[in-house]
């Protein structure tokens, strides 16, 4: 009798456990936006930062965290993938293969304070770029290539082998088999990956307090020239995302409304994480369905 | 005429030997079945046929295979010859893409770019495989949507339309019902006239059915062949009468 | 089919071309880590080096005046600072991830499936500063309020990092945990075992190196977080006697003094020996890891 007795005891524990963390999980993510509701408008979202006074807004550095998203994921996912699939369809078991494996397990679990450091040392100071956003890029490419390698991965060997021999038997050569059959499979997998990973670079601040730079020069939309300070398209410039501008705020924020902005921020950071959380399972689903004909 | 021939062919997966010695010559234009119960070597045999055990990692091969006189390990480049053979697989295996992408796959892997030239072989391709009826007007859906006895003869379209001489057919009925059974068997009776077909079956019914010739395996080896009514009813060997009375009975 | 040389020499040398770039993107990843090794190391090292600081006063001296005519930058109060945070932070969320885990594996697999395994992911991507920032505005009031103190404190550092490795150790359990095959339960329940039972004599301990891989990934990430901590934990360069007095870890007094220092003083070559610390506990999990998951796995 006793032990049916411990059977239930730990059955409402478990359902405690799992209540609390669903309820801290609601509380938390309402409070985060019922806090920076005021702040969820387009002026704030659109205009730039004021120093000292009341109202300024966070243009410029949502601009900046979608500028080197952008350019990040440009540089990070064809590599990211290529690798994926040199893992998932050349690589043989052997010394070589291990020591990729060590190496994205090692990069993955580094701290990205580690990771900001080194970008540090070579993409702002050894390149003479200084504090830029194509730094930044790169230090993130650092943080995000391991994860982009492993989705890619996983993706590519979950696509079944049928579909690999059915290609060889039409006579393809393996680069073909690669491009038109197994890559095009295992999109969906990869698709949502690339999106999980856009939000974790998106929230990504540590790793770009010393790379992108802590500071934001004023852009003017209409000058596209590439080389001059003010312009979004030029990628040398120093370019604080909403992150780091959280972090910033917090520390050393001067505005007399320091504490309204920067819960503003973090729930329109949250509301971007949340977004592309639910674009992914959605986006994933929807590539699943078409794929297996189920439309 | 002869259009393959095997001769001495050993085959190894790492230290355990799948083929022993198997010597066989298939008619062209004819169909051959191999029989033989489970693990017995046939399926195994016939992807050395297209080179398609190359993939597998630890497989060693000897002896030669002969297509139309030359040594398909040593004179015939891989991609080339899998073109020649083609092969339809035990499960329907049609790619994630549409029907008419899925027909359209070989040739485009093999360069032809032409638009026009593309619909005539996806037509008679799928008309060929007895298909074109049934999706002539669903060819930009996706290929997943069909029924699995469909799916199948939608895998033997994709396999006529790089124009192969000969096609391997790995028990191509076993996940199929009965219905799509007899629908891929009359199709197999109609593509022997221009294609040399070799049938992987489990079934003995079938391979009465369907072939003109056929080879028992037992245990990696050939223990007979001939002509299917030899094989069949007049037996040379103790082992394949067992086999075939066993099944029978 | 007719066949065109001149595309059978092109598909073939894009075969060969395909091979080399991936060949090539795999190998980046080896350079990167090689290089990000490399560069850590040489910078880190030249506060012995270069300084001629000793190895044993930079681990086990707590005496930091980095700016001083002699600098002294013992950084025995960051390393310390760092376990005790973490250590602290993984037994709150140990328990609670492993638990939930299972709640989702063997006990509701439907509901948690459906709510609790995308709240699960959605932690996972809350940024660390959001995590900082609410436990700078929520928790460090609430702490100096109830408990006294400022507020900036061990406990506010314990429990935002208990949050945030919350996720990883419930999502990496969860797989361990669902990778168990179905029948070692059921020759559980054939022998008359409640769920309970099973769970505490079969499920657990056939999960050990799953759940213990997930522990270690935590502690990493806890020990690896840098922001969150360092809003809410004070940075004060001490060893905190209580848990409410404010503190300091490694990643946070580089966080905070990386931008005030210049490139070669001593000061700044000894936050970059902590790096180098940082990176070498990293490693060492890594390999950590590597061992427990070839020892004993289910298969």
């Amino acid at each position: 009798m006793n032990s049916k007795l411990y059977d239930k005891i730990a059955t409402i524990y478990f359902y405690v456990v799992a209540t609390f963390l669903i309820v801290f999980l609601i509380s938390l993510i309402s409070y985060i936006l019922y806090q920076g509701r005021t702040r969820l408008n387009i002026d704030f979202l659109t205009s730039p930062p004021k120093f000292m006074e009341v109202g300024g807004g966070i243009g410029p550095q949502l601009f900046n965290s979608i500028e080197l998203l952008i350019i990040t994921l440009i540089i990070s996912v064809p590599i990211g993938l290529g690798a994926g699939i040199y893992m998932a369809e050349y690589a043989k078991p052997g010394l070589l293969t291990e020591i990729i494996r060590l190496s994205v397990e090692t990069l993955s679990s580094m701290p990205s304070i580690v990771v900001g450091l080194f970008g540090l040392l070579v993409f702002v100071t050894m390149t003479g770029w200084g504090y830029s956003l194509i730094a930044g890029a790169l230090t993130l490419t650092v943080l995000n290539l391991p994860v982009m390698t492993r989705v890619s991965e996983d993706s590519i060997r979950s696509v079944p082998n049928s579909l690999r021999e059915a290609s060889y038997a039409l006579g393809s050569t393996k680069w073909q088999t690669i491009v038109k059959v197994v890559v095009p499979a295992a999109m969906p997998g990869i698709i949502t990956g690339i999106i999980l990973t856009a939000g974790r670079i998106f929230g990504e601040a540590a790793a770009l307090l010393y790379t992108a730079g802590m500071s934001s020069p004023a852009l003017n939309f209409s000058n596209l020239n590439p080389s001059s300070p003010t312009s979004p398209l030029n990628i040398f410039r120093s370019a604080e995302t909403l992150a780091v501008y959280i972090w910033k705020v917090n520390s050393e924020g001067l505005a007399p409304d320091a504490r309204q902005i920067a819960d503003g921020a973090a729930a329109v950071l949250l509301l971007m994480v949340l977004i592309f959380n639910i674009l992914a399972r959605w986006l994933g689903s929807i590539l699943y369905k078409r794929m297996t004909g189920e439309k | 005429m002869k259009k393959i021939e095997v001769r001495e062919l050993d085959l190894f997966y790492g230290e355990v030997q799948a083929l022993k010695k198997i010597n066989l010559d298939v008619e062209a234009n004819s169909v051959l079945a191999l029989i033989g119960p489970s693990g017995c070597g046939k399926s195994t045999f016939i992807r050395t046929l297209n080179r398609m055990n190359d993939l597998i990692e630890g497989v060693k091969i000897n002896g030669t295979v002969l297509l139309d006189g030359q040594d398909i390990y040593k004179e015939v480049d891989v991609i080339e010859l899998r073109k020649k053979v083609g092969m339809v697989f035990q499960k329907p295996n049609p790619f994630p893409m549409t029907v008419y992408d899925n027909v359209a796959y070989g040739p485009r892997i093999h360069g032809i770019k032409d638009k026009k030239k593309l619909n005539e072989i996806v037509e008679k391709s799928l008309k060929a495989a007895a298909l074109w009826d049934e999706v002539k007007d669903r060819l930009h859906k996706s290929a997943l949507s069909l029924s699995g006895g469909q799916q199948q003869r939608l895998c033997i379209a994709r396999t006529l339309a790089v124009e192969p001489e000969v096609i391997l057919m790995d028990e191509p009925t076993s996940a199929l019902d009965p219905i799509s059974t007899m629908k891929i068997e009359e199709l197999i009776e109609e593509l022997k006239k221009k294609y040399t077909i070799i049938i992987v079956t489990h079934n003995m019914q079938q391979a009465g059915r369907v072939s003109d010739y056929t080879a028992f395996f037992l245990n990696g080896e050939l223990i007979e062949s001939g002509p299917t009514d030899q094989v069949f009813y007049n037996p040379k060997d103790k082992r394949t009468e067992d086999y075939i009375t066993g099944r029978f009975g | 089919m007719t066949v065109d040389k001149k595309y059978e020499s092109k598909r073939k040398a894009a075969d060969v071309f395909g091979r080399v770039i991936v060949f090539i993107s795999a190998l980046l990843l080896i350079i990167i880590t090689v290089s990000l090794f490399l560069f850590v190391t040489s910078k880190g090292l030249s506060t012995f080096i270069k300084d001629g600081i000793s190895i044993k006063e930079f681990l086990f001296s707590t005496t930091w005046n980095p700016d001083r005519e002699v600098p002294a930058v013992g950084s025995l109060q960051f390393i310390i600072g760092s376990i005790l945070v973490s250590v602290f932070a993984i037994m709150i969320s140990a328990p609670l991830g492993v638990s939930s885990a299972i709640f989702m594996v063997e006990i509701e697999k439907k509901l948690g499936q459906k709510i609790l395994q995308p709240a699960i992911e959605i932690f996972v991507g809350i940024p660390s500063v959001v995590y900082g920032w609410v436990g700078l505005t929520v928790l460090v009031p609430f702490i100096s309020k109830h408990f006294g103190g400022l507020g900036f404190s061990l406990l506010a550092g314990i429990l935002v990092l208990a949050v945030m490795t919350l996720p990883t150790i419930t999502s990496v359990s969860t797989d361990s945990i669902k990778s168990l095959p179905v029948e070692i339960r059921e020759a559980s329940y054939a022998l008359g075992a409640t769920r309970w039972q099973t769970i505490r004599h079969v499920v657990i301990p056939a999960a050990k190196p799953g759940i213990l891989t997930a522990i270690i990934l935590g502690l990493a990430r806890a020990f690896g977080e840098a922001l969150a901590v360092q809003m809410v934990i004070g940075n004060r360069p001490v060893i905190p006697k209580s848990f409410l007095e404010p503190m300091s870890t490694i990643t946070s007094i580089i966080t905070m003094d990386m931008g005030n220092t210049v490139m070669g003083s001593v000061w700044n070559d000894a936050l970059w020996s902590l790096a180098l610390l940082l990176l070498i506990i990293s490693f060492t999990f890594i390999i950590i890891i590597r061992l427990v998951g070839r020892r004993g796995m289910y298969k």
